[in-house]
């Protein structure tokens, strides 16, 4: 069996992603970070939000749903719903760093009150029926994420604009969301609840009228005829003061598709995560949505890596078996083992460190035992470190083979897609430190600096 | 013990996983447990193994002992012709009612009405008897939204009660908060031993809680063995690294000497270490954390090789060994 050669063994995609050149050409404009939830698509978002930042861009970084500590880290943890200047960056380059929190709500509130004048603003946000569909049920959150970048976007105070998506249950629906509510809210079901009685005329529509006023009658009993008047007045005052939600949800969709936005898709090694990237990224591709790549966060290495988990396993059992031979001096060791043989500094079986329970006995009575046994003690701990620490190192090899498969198997269906891969870390990442660290991973130059020992194994001696 | 189980949890944490070893624990022998799936994924499906789901009911698995396990991929679309249908005779109506857009809007952009038909769905099968008076389900187990969304989700017939006062919705919305609110119903939350989602189940908890929507209990998921104890640890920070060389030529990896083999892959495998005791102490605090919530906890092992059927029922035996059932 050949060892995987390190240089490959890493990465065996086609291509490297590189985030820098794309962050840093002007004509990026909005890097959108899409991927199911819990693959650390918001600390993505935001590492490469500092990282275009401190390259010396004008960036704001959209976030929807932020652990709180990093919210806090970046000073957004407030929820008004306006971008903020984001403190502590290296602006040496002349960059910003602006974040903010959506507040769904607030956003909802904000179209209404930008498009009607005060009046029939206060009808509609004191209407129930809004009161519900703005406080963000499926769908709302969606299409709040898309009209806020549009408004980002129009401001055109930043050079770029790093969109998190919102955890949907699929990563898809933001896509989707803008288009039903446009498509709804424009739609004969809007005219129906709005105007009924100019369908009455065209003869085609006969079949469908007869549907459509067993349909209002219908939706009056079920929902109550309050209700049905909540809606009619929620749709009638939407339908006057935005005039064309359908235009804005294609003017957010265009903005999608146009040459400056870059959509990353945010993965783990995981099989769920990456069915979802692959998934993801066959959909961006029949909406002509630009893939400006995958990143995979969470990889692991290894230092080690030419060590197998199954030599590592067979080492860890090697020392965790009771000694054969005791040992003479408390200095060599010999064990049963048939690996022992080629290391060339381990004693020849059969060597001075004698036949079984030959040395203590008949030493000197007390103290020497004493020295012995603290010597042995001390090495049998060692032993047993030494033995959790390869059999933590089979699971590592055992984790990394996995995660090379399950990237495999997306690299087979999707060879033309760019990866960049990110580092496990230990621990949670809240502050601007930690993101930049991130960001340095999520650059390609540092893949060529860490990592296992590349130089070929130079022969040992055996004995 | 409540009949209908609704399992959350941040995403990534397994909680489709969960449901479904809950699904197969509950299932002892004689009884019978449906599995719901509200969130279109197919989860459920790839977790059995078994081609998509339909929206019926079928039987999925029988479970250790003779139980059976059915599931059901509720599809917001067909749910609504059902729910309409258990108030009218709606047949051209409803066809009137797609081609007008009307069923893309109920069952996704509406109020939650998506999230009334799905609970509404859920809870009919809690309350489903046969002939003989027997429930048809002894347990329905809801593979739920994420923790982010699970309050408003079951609290959606409240929301949509107070806007349709009257008639048939109002009242279904009422009947279904009054099984939700019971103690019919158990909210359980699935984490893992990290900060956010641990976080996230505090905050969940916490909602829940002023919704008054009643929480089972936690279940840490993927919950990795302990390799290392705090011993190793210790000693991992203070051994000599030339002993470390030397015990691992003893175990035949090579010379112990400067630039031989073994003494290379110490250090290595002491910065694994370095990085298995920062995570050892995070998971700690995280655990202590859960702890002090008060509630019933139960923690199930990350397979290493990744969830596959065998996994599954491995995890349903382990929630029944811990009481769960």
């Amino acid at each position: 069996m050949s060892r995987p050669d390190p240089a490959h063994h890493r990465l065996s995609p086609a291509r490297l992603l590189d985030v820098d050149p794309l962050l840093e050409d002007p004509k990026t404009r909005i890097v959108v970070c899409c991927g199911s939830g819990g693959v650390g698509k918001t600390t993505t978002a935001a590492a490469l939000g500092l990282r275009a930042a401190e390259r010396g861009r004008k960036v704001v970084v959209l976030t929807i749903d932020p652990a709180r500590r990093l919210a806090q880290s970046m000073g957004i943890d407030s929820l008004d719903n306006t971008p903020r200047r984001v403190k502590g960056i290296d602006d040496t380059a002349g960059g910003e760093l602006h974040a903010m929190m959506l507040d769904m709500k607030r956003t909802f509130d904000e179209i209404v009150e930008a498009h009607a004048d005060r009046e029939r603003a206060d009808a509609i946000l004191g209407n129930p029926f809004y009161q519900s569909l703005s406080a963000g049920f499926a769908g709302t959150q969606e299409y709040m994420a898309m009209e806020k970048l549009g408004q980002l976007r129009a401001r055109d105070e930043w050079d770029l604009i790093v969109v998190d998506t919102p955890p949907s249950r699929s990563a898809l629906d933001f896509l989707d969301a803008p288009k039903r509510l446009g498509s709804f809210l424009d739609g004969r079901l809007i005219r129906l609840l709005t105007a009924p009685a100019k369908l009455g005329g065209r003869a085609g529509m006969k079949f469908l009228n007869v549907g459509m006023s067993m349909m209002t009658g219908t939706l009056g009993k079920l929902l109550g005829g309050q209700l049905l008047k909540d809606v009619q007045t929620f749709v009638s005052a939407m339908d006057t003061t935005f005039g064309g939600f359908r235009t804005r949800a294609d003017a957010t969709y265009k903005l999608l598709q146009a040459p400056g936005t870059a959509f990353l898709v945010v993965a783990a090694p995981e099989r769920d995560a990456l069915r979802e990237a692959a998934y993801f990224v066959e959909r961006l591709a029949a909406e002509d949505m630009p893939l400006a790549g995958l990143v995979l966060n969470r990889v692991h290495g290894s230092g080690a890596d030419r060590l197998s988990a199954e030599r590592a396993l067979a080492a860890a059992e090697n020392l965790e078996e009771p000694r054969i031979v005791d040992q003479e001096g408390g200095k060599a060791v010999l064990r049963n083992s048939p690996d022992a043989q080629t290391s060339s500094d381990s004693p020849t079986p059969g060597t001075p460190a004698g036949a079984p329970g030959s040395a203590p006995e008949g030493g000197s009575p007390t103290e020497d035992a004493e020295n012995t046994e603290h010597v042995e003690d001390a090495e049998r701990s060692v032993d047993q470190l030494t033995a959790g620490l390869l059999r933590l190192h089979a699971d590592r090899m055992q984790l990394l083979s996995r995660e090379q498969r399950t990237r495999d198997r997306f690299t087979a269906l999707h060879p033309e897609v760019a990866v960049t891969e990110v580092a496990a870390l230990p621990g949670d990442v809240h502050d601007l430190a930690g993101l930049r660290a991130i960001g340095d991973r999520l650059a390609a130059d540092e893949r060529e600096l860490p990592g296992p020992v590349d130089q070929p194994e130079p022969p040992e001696a055996t004995a | 013990m409540s009949r209908l189980q609704v399992v959350s949890g941040k995403g990534g944490t397994g909680k489709t996983t969960v449901a479904a070893a809950l699904a197969l624990a509950l299932a002892t022998e004689g009884k019978r447990t449906l599995l719901v799936e509200v969130e279109g994924r197919q989860g459920i499906a790839q977790l059995f193994e078994t081609e998509a789901l339909p929206y019926e009911e079928r039987k999925i698995a029988v479970a250790p002992g003779g139980g059976e396990v059915y599931a059901l991929a509720i599809d917001p679309e067909l749910a609504l012709l059902d729910y309409l249908q258990m108030f009218y005779k709606l047949g051209s109506a409803g066809r009137a009612l797609k081609k007008l857009g009307a069923i893309d809007f109920a069952t996704t952009i509406a109020p939650g009405l998506r999230d009334v038909l799905l609970t509404g769905k859920a809870c009919e099968a809690v309350r489903r008897k046969e002939r003989s008076g027997r429930f048809v389900y002894d347990y329905v187990v809801m593979d739920a939204p994420p923790t982010g969304r699970i309050t408003r989700f079951l609290n959606v017939n409240d929301e949509v009660a107070g806007l349709a006062k009257i008639g048939p919705i109002h009242n279904q919305a009422q009947a279904v908060m009054r099984v939700l609110k019971s103690p019919e119903t158990a909210v359980h939350l699935v984490t893992l031993l990290e900060e956010m989602p641990v976080q996230e189940t505090m905050d969940g908890i916490a909602e829940l809680r002023s919704a008054r929507l009643p929480v089972g209990r936690i279940i840490v998921n993927m919950v990795r063995p302990e390799v290392l104890d705090e011993t190793d640890l210790e000693l991992v920070r203070t051994v000599p690294r030339s002993t470390v060389a030397r015990s691992l030529s003893s175990a035949g990896l090579g010379g112990a000497r400067r630039g031989g083999h073994a003494e290379r892959l110490v250090d290595p495998l002491l910065t694994q270490a370095e990085e298995y005791a920062e995570r050892y102490t995070l998971e700690h605090e995280q655990r202590a954390v859960l702890a002090e919530l008060g509630l019933p906890l139960h923690e199930l092992p990350l397979f290493a090789e990744g969830m596959e059927l065998a996994g599954l029922y491995e995890l349903a035996r382990e929630l029944r060994e811990q009481g769960v059932s």
